[in-house]
């Protein structure tokens, strides 16, 4: 079924319909304004839910037979619990021996621990997934095993897409890790804690149906109410929905890569040099090892200054909570808890404070926070000589990971890609990037341990740095480094096939990925 | 000879290296067989280096089978040319070209305050290692190469000293001990090394032996930039006679003391306050200091603190050290930051600087200071002090203008 395809703002060729459904190519930052009303839910009456506040269901089972679990639908799942996810594989299995065909699986993120949805895109029981590809997904859809064509969404453009109706969810399976009955719930409390649970707003607002399932239900009610109980059908004790050491994810150790914290240093030496760091601005760093270096020496710089960061969003993490308690940081605001300390932090600490993806990331809000961050630090697979980045696949073709929020941290006032010159053999800086997941021009700086690269668009920084002493090189002196040291790189071969399309956050189409060619 | 060889590392955590196995045929053509992380990109690349190394050295019937990690093309040569050497007698070398930036000399008083120990058949650790800016490099075939991985290394380390870009760093190679060592200088002294850092020295003989096929290399090859020796004292007769080690050549430049090996000939442990091997510490810096020459401390081995290292450098500083090994690239910053002179010494050397300049100024013979005659000696100290200063951003460059409103 070769679709249509047209040459969209970035120059890239992708479909105009994709799983049956008519879809906008890409048309530049900013460009893509549409007119029409928020998607609204099916009006609900009260007093069709129990009066004593009651929505317990004995099994998950039957909560989907009672949500009306049948073929076509949109299932949607949150990724708090991140690699210890217990209740996505558990909603598909099920649904498979119910016999269900062509579910639509919309997870916020998916896991390595996911690798058994295989199972059930192999048996027809899901269609095609809409959300991140990791690891064994991203290869199983690359090799154009899915039947249906993936979709993948930044945080931002899937909230986006819940809001405008682009995604209707039928059936949202919200994983809780503590519970009351009638479906008030957070993730801060619990055998299966994993701070807060975000990224199970818009599903629970916007769902038809929504199923709390929980493995520590407590009596009315549950304080704080991180996804309210109003937005709730069902609730579903289980005895467990996670594993714990698996939700606590490892990313949160500090690099010990010496190159690695060359980076790390060079990114923070080059923010100083930049003037980006000042007392009151405000950063998001990520969980990765080099982003949370990078943290830690914005630390030290404010310690040394005697300065406050005012707020930054997190991934928190100890590292991060260590700026709060220490005074460095006044307020964090965040999206992703991702260690035990941090946990424990957004639980005691009111000025770290659980937001979601709304407030953040949504296209659809009337403002964000990210427009107003100073700098962001973000990682990428690739990037290319124009500054357009890829975080989706590798130079090989393979899909292997999700956007997470990276397109919508590129609307920071500054967006910094601190990046080893070449992975293993694998040059980072190519003339173009497989896939286009960032346009160039939203990318401000490339940090490499042989050089930082400021995108030519940026003469505040160009002028800024050139006496810092820093190594400032163009990007094709960058290239051309990595090119003398590795060769001259192959470009991977693909098949014309398209497998998935990458979103941009105002729901256009920026890039397409084909089927990987099998020798 | 063997009809099958094989070189090289592959498995989980080997990064940037490969593993060849070859085998000679007497028909059937280059049969290549390779599985690589970086085929896609690669792929067709790695095939045609392997093919040109094998027509080099005029293979024309073989069975290679790579096994590659993300191997640099410095490196898939090393392996290969190790391997045919092991099947096949030959005069050959396949060099890969010496890139332009890695000619360079270093002096006998270039700083040598920090030297990174990269193991010298592991290539992951190699490529990136100039960019920490430690005064030196040191690629090692001694004690960090396994005995059956000796022969291989060879050529990996010659391969390393042309095609790698240390980035100014001082580029040295461990060999290994005397008179096994002598045979690793035919794979290094054509090479453009900086410096030989001599294991377990144990007399002035050693060094004499060294300096002739030394001597007979640079002529061979047509070498004519300096070759600096370091001998290191890691036994109790070395420590004994260090001093006419030190004397026994004008290439020696510094001497380095290696106390893992000396704890051992001297039947005790190495405790963190080190009064085991004090004695021969202050030996090694008095033998050295009165050769002219500087004096290099152990290596501290815990990569992980941080704070002991500081204290570590701050102490052997203090008994007259200029430098120390490292074994990660975090240590260099610190080894440098303490080795650096301090807040009193840093004064004290403006002041003598500065005399100088007026003296000079004035024309005047003498430098005085006060009532005090300043000879020579204390002046250079005095400069390279003002100079490291500078280096570390420890004074302005225009020191000379706050000195004077001070004064």
């Amino acid at each position: 079924m070769a679709a249509e395809l047209v040459k969209n703002a970035v120059g890239r060729l992708v479909p105009v319909e994709v799983n049956g459904k008519k879809e906008v190519p890409f048309m530049g930052r900013d460009k893509y304004h549409h007119e029409g009303h928020r998607y609204g839910p099916p009006i609900v009456f009260a007093d069709d839910f129990p009066a004593d506040g009651n929505k317990l269901i004995p099994t998950l089972k039957e909560a989907l037979q009672e949500a009306g679990l049948k073929d076509g639908m949109v299932v949607s799942t949150h990724h708090h619990l991140r690699n210890g996810d217990l209740v996505a594989n558990k909603v598909f299995k099920i649904a498979s021996e119910m016999g269900i065909k062509d579910l639509v699986w919309f997870p916020s993120a998916s896991f390595p621990c996911h690798k058994e949805i295989i199972k059930y895109l192999d048996d027809g029981t899901i269609h095609h997934i809409e959300g991140s590809m990791n690891g064994p997904l991203g290869r199983y859809c690359s090799e154009g095993k899915m039947r249906g064509t993936a979709i993948l969404r930044s945080h931002g453009g899937r909230y986006q897409a819940v809001e405008d109706g682009e995604v209707i969810i039928d059936i949202a399976v919200l994983a809780a890790p503590t519970s009351d009955p009638f479906g008030n719930c957070n993730g801060v409390q619990g055998p299966s804690a994993c701070g807060g649970l975000g990224f199970g707003l818009a599903d629970s607002r916007y769902a038809h149906k929504s199923i709390v399932v929980t493995d520590n239900l407590v009596p009315f009610p549950c304080i704080p109410m991180q996804l309210c109980g109003n937005h709730m059908d069902y609730v579903v004790e289980v005895e467990k929905i996670g594993i714990p050491e698996l939700i606590i994810s490892g990313t949160t150790q500090i690099t010990k890569s010496p190159d690695r914290l060359l980076i790390a240093e060079l990114t923070s030496k080059f923010c100083d040099a930049a003037g980006l760091i000042y007392d009151g601005f405000c950063f998001q760093a990520g969980a990765g090892g080099t982003s949370l270096s990078i943290g830690i020496y914005f630390h030290e710089l404010l310690k040394k200054r005697g300065w406050k960061a005012r707020w930054s969003i997190g991934g928190s993490t100890k590292y991060s909570v260590k700026m709060l308690e220490e005074g460095q940081l006044e307020y964090m605001l965040d999206g992703q808890t991702f260690d035990a300390t941090a946990v424990r932090s957004i639980a005691e600490n009111s000025n770290h404070q659980d937001i979601s993806v709304f407030h953040t990331y949504d296209y659809h809000s009337k403002g964000n926070h990210l427009s107003m961050m100073d700098v962001v630090v973000l990682g990428a697979t690739e990037v290319d000589v124009n500054f357009n980045g890829n975080v989706v696949t590798h130079s090989d073709g393979l899909l292997l990971h999700g956007i997470g929020g990276w397109q919508n941290c590129l609307f920071a006032k500054c967006t910094i890609l601190p990046i080893p010159l070449f992975r293993n053999r694998m040059p980072v800086i190519l003339d173009e990037v497989t896939t286009i997941v960032g346009p160039g021009n939203m990318v401000d700086v490339i940090v490499t341990e042989r050089g930082i690269a400021i995108n030519p668009l940026r003469k505040d920084l160009i002028e800024a740095t050139k006496n810092s002493g820093l190594p400032i090189k163009t990007i094709h002196q960058l290239q051309k480094e990595a090119e003398a040291i590795c060769g001259k790189p192959a470009k991977p071969e693909f098949e014309d096939e398209v497998v998935a399309v990458i979103k941009w956050v105002d729901g256009t189409i920026i890039d397409s990925v084909r089927k990987v060619k099998n020798k | 000879m063997e009809k099958r060889a094989t070189t090289g590392n592959e498995g989980k955590k080997v990064r940037s290296d490969c593993q060849v196995t070859l085998e000679l045929t007497s028909s059937g053509g280059i049969q290549i067989e390779l599985k690589s992380k970086v085929e896609k990109l690669y792929g067709a690349t790695i095939r045609k280096d392997c093919e040109e190394v094998l027509t080099h050295f005029d293979i024309k019937n073989c069975n290679l089978n790579v096994i590659d990690s993300g191997a640099l093309p410095y490196v898939l040569q090393a392996r290969l040319e190790a391997a045919i050497k092991l099947v096949k007698e030959t005069d050959k070398e396949f060099l890969p070209a010496m890139l332009p930036e890695n000619i360079y000399a270093t002096k006998k008083d270039s700083y040598r305050r920090s030297r990174l120990y990269l193991p010298g058949n592991t290539p992951k650790l190699v490529i990136n290692a100039g960019l920490h800016k430690p005064d030196g490099v040191i690629l090692d075939l001694e004690d960090s190469v396994a005995p059956a991985k000796k022969y291989e290394t060879r050529f990996l380390v010659r391969n390393t000293l042309r095609a790698v870009n240390f980035y100014g760093a001082e580029r040295m190679v461990r060999i290994n001990q005397i008179p096994k060592g002598l045979e690793d200088l035919e794979y290094l002294i054509p090479h453009n090394v900086n410096l030989i850092l001599v294991p377990k020295c144990e007399d002035a003989e050693q060094i004499e032996v060294l300096e002739e096929v030394i001597d007979e290399l640079k002529k061979k090859y047509h070498v004519t930039h300096d070759i600096w020796i370091m001998p290191i004292i890691e036994s109790a007769l070395g420590v004994i006679n260090s001093y006419c080690i030190a004397c026994s050549s004008p290439n020696i430049v510094s001497m380095a003391i290696g106390l893992e090996d000396y704890t051992a000939d001297l039947g005790t442990q190495r405790t963190n306050e080190g009064t085991e091997t004090f004695f021969a510490r202050c030996q090694v810096v008095n033998a050295a200091k009165a050769a002219g020459i500087q004096a290099i401390d152990s290596v501290f081995s815990d990569i992980s603190d941080m704070e002991a290292l500081t204290e570590n450098v701050k102490k052997s500083k203090q008994l007259g050290f200029d430098g120390m090994g490292c074994i990660h690239p975090r240590q260099i910053e610190v080894i440098h930051e303490n080795y650096a002179p301090n807040e009193a010494e840093i004064v004290k050397a403006k002041k003598i600087v500065n005399a100088f300049i007026i003296a000079d100024e004035q024309g005047l013979g003498v430098v005085s200071l006060g009532s005090k005659m300043i000879d020579p000696p204390v002046v250079k100290r005095a400069q390279k002090t003002i100079d490291i200063a500078l280096q570390l951003n420890k004074i302005d460059a225009n020191w000379r203008d706050e000195f004077l409103k001070e004064d």
